[in-house]
């Protein structure tokens, strides 16, 4: 199978349902005549010309809240936030009338729209460039959230979102542009949402990792195996819809869960998960369920108070040895 | 400020048909807002409504300048958009006493009242919400290259809403077919528009985006409608946006209960001498194409529609606590967990 980058994997997921669909564009900051700030859209201003390639102002309020506008008349817009952090300019678009346009209608409402973010820390880019928005939006009912960790999963799920009829916000870690991976050829390759992946299979403990950290917890694997410590990593590649019963599956296996996400430790997508486990799950459970995340404090521009604050492979490491009984 | 033709002029200008019309959708209008003020205290109607009344002439005249394919975003005060963009009464009726044939299935009631084959992408509770969902409505006309516009409705108070600034901005740099139509009736919520706001002539402010400001008498339904027509002209030329100001009020409060502190009784009646309905009523009849019969008529015509509607909705279902979830995301869950 041919390998390809996450930001490339991106870029063809769009540029094939762009050239399949003529209700499909491309609408954010700099996406056209810059390629992109991360260069995903590299190309595609050039082949899809300005009508379906759009430069906005920096108004991220409109750009959510168009996008919305475009779909409620039958288009199917893809619509880019620069950083993660700036969905905040955009709150009551996205929550109140993006995630909630269907419902209030009475289920009448289209909104294929699919909302393309950046989340995680680029490395001493401060506090509001370094954000990982996830579990701010799970408390939202009519949302869709969605975390690729591969470029494989970030092509059928992003082709997912944008065949789908809801709102998705689709979170993409910048630091993972540039990973290489397997991707497959078919146009049709499409990853069901509510379907997590088993990355690693094991018996002694189950890391539940999201976004960038499924990387992380892979290396963390493999030095645990070298402690005696045998790892499973499911990747819920959703978080709404979550996949339940594939976490309380291996939950059920291991007897020990730690979830892991770059995201700061209160209210992350882990407090979401272990809830979910302690509600329904207890039976199956050796231990309590530990929770790997950023401390709570905004993110700091010294690389050192960076480092130290963000979670890495070592603080996996050490959480699962802790509920192993090893620390 | 423009105003509309004399009544010697009428003959000339509008087919009988749609002066009738007018009419008969500002009556409509007019009574569809007193009897659900009724029923909201009757206890037919659980929830808070903002009724429009007094501007019946800026709903009716706006949304009758559209096309049948042209779409609408509304406000909180919405009955009067909503049914000039040809909603069914009893469709409303039963959507604010929240029974499920109404138009949200009794999920949004007056707020969020929507209804896609009229066009009208919903009213909104969000002061300003709706204006970039008309703005990108407009997007997709333009993408698609149809002759379509869509026309956002929105108070005074919203023309300080980031969202107005930010649509306003985009539409004019992309000459997108949208219609920013302002209604002025100078109170945001319980404060006067003086006191929160440093300009008279908000048409003044699309200036900043370089599209015409027009400014019109809202009570005057012949106004509203030229304009409206005008701009959607400009529209469909693909010359971009135009914000139309009409100066109206609303005789009531901001809600239904509002005890009105903030404005006195007298203001109130110097606008009510200058009711639309009123004034066109007596056009009508001084232009020679209608007599007090004809229009006493449609009047009554109107009551029994409007006591069909609220016997409708009253004897309607209500929804089923089965159904809570229902209608969240469009692949009706599928066994996915959310």
């Amino acid at each position: 199978m041919r390998k390809m980058t996450y930001s490339q994997a991106i870029r063809e997921a769009m540029a094939e349902e762009m050239r399949s669909n003529p209700s499909v564009f491309l609408m954010g900051e700099d996406v056209g005549v810059f390629d992109g700030v991360w260069g995903v859209s590299n190309g595609m201003l050039k082949e899809f010309g300005e009508e379906r390639i759009r430069d906005t102002a920096i108004s991220e309020l409109n750009i959510i809240g168009s996008g919305l506008g475009a779909a409620l008349v039958g288009m199917r817009p893809i619509v880019e936030i620069m950083f993660g952090d700036f969905l905040m300019c955009a709150g009551d678009q996205l929550v109140n009338q993006t995630a909630k346009a269907r419902f209030m209608s009475g289920g009448k409402a289209n909104v294929p729209l699919t909302i393309r973010v950046t989340t995680g820390a680029p490395g001493s880019s401060g506090a509001q460039h370094s954000q990982s928005p996830e579990s701010w939006f799970m408390n939202v009912p009519g949302l869709k959230i969605v975390c690729p960790a591969t470029p494989a999963d970030a092509k059928g799920l992003l082709k997912t979102a944008i065949r789908g009829e809801d709102p998705v916000l689709f979170f993409e870690p910048k630091m993972l542009y540039a990973l290489s991976g397997p991707v497959p050829e078919d146009p049709d390759f499409m990853v069901p949402f509510g379907e997590a992946a088993t990355v690693r299979e094991g018996k002694d403990v189950t890391v539940v990792a999201i976004g960038i950290m499924v990387q992380k917890a892979i290396q963390a694997a493999k030095k645990l195996e070298g402690m005696g410590v045998d790892v499973e990593i499911i990747d819920p590649r959703t978080l709404v819809p979550l996949d339940k019963v594939s976490i309380i599956r291996s939950a059920a296996k291991t007897g020990r869960v730690v979830i892991v996400h770059e995201a700061h430790h209160r209210a992350g997508p882990g407090a979401e998960i272990a809830a979910m486990l302690a509600e329904e799950a207890i039976e199956y459970l050796d231990g309590p369920i530990l929770r790997v995340g950023a401390l709570n404090v905004p993110l700091p521009y010294s690389p050192e108070l960076e480092n130290y604050v963000l979670p890495d492979e070592n603080d996996i490491i050490q959480a699962v040895l802790k509920l192993c009984g090893k620390a | 400020m423009r105003t509309g033709p004399e009544a010697n002029e009428l003959k000339d200008r509008y087919a009988t048909d749609t002066l009738a019309e007018f009419f008969r959708r500002m009556t409509l209008v007019r009574e569809f807002e007193l009897r659900a003020i009724e029923e909201r205290r009757g206890g037919l109607i659980p929830g808070f409504i903002h009724s429009c009344v007094g501007q019946e002439a800026t709903a009716v005249g706006a949304c009758m300048a559209l096309e049948q394919d042209d779409v609408i975003t509304s406000t909180h005060r919405g009955h009067g958009h909503l049914i000039g963009k040809g909603g069914d009464p009893k469709y409303m009726m039963a959507e604010l006493a929240a029974r499920t044939p109404g138009y949200c299935n009794g999920r949004g009631g007056s707020l969020h009242i929507a209804d896609f084959s009229l066009g009208i992408l919903g009213a909104n509770g969000i002061v300003g919400g709706g204006i970039p969902m008309a703005t990108g409505a407009a997007l997709g006309f333009q993408m698609r290259k149809e002759k379509r516009v869509s026309l956002a409705f929105f108070g005074d108070g919203a023309t300080n809403e980031g969202s107005f600034h930010e649509a306003a901005n985009q539409a004019a740099v992309w000459k997108l077919p949208v219609i920013f139509f302002l209604e002025n009736n100078l109170y945001g919520e319980g404060t006067a528009l003086h006191r929160s706001t440093p300009i008279e002539e908000l048409a003044l402010r699309a200036t900043s985006y370089g599209f015409p400001g027009v400014v019109v008498d809202g009570m005057d339904i012949l106004a509203v409608f030229d304009a409206v027509r005008e701009a959607r002209e400009r529209a469909i030329a693909g010359e971009g946006p135009t914000l139309i100001e009409a100066k109206t009020y609303r005789y009531r409060g901001h809600y239904e209960g509002d005890p009105q502190v903030y404005r006195t009784q007298e203001e109130v009646q110097s606008w009510q001498r200058k009711d639309a309905i009123v004034r066109f009523r007596a056009k009508l009849v001084e232009s020679g194409l209608f007599d007090d019969g004809d229009l006493e008529e449609m009047e009554g015509s109107v009551i029994m529609q409007l006591n069909e509607a609220v016997s409708f909705a009253a004897n309607a279902p209500k929804p089923q606590v089965e159904d809570a979830l229902a209608g969240v995301y469009g692949d009706t869950h599928n066994g996915l967990v959310f």
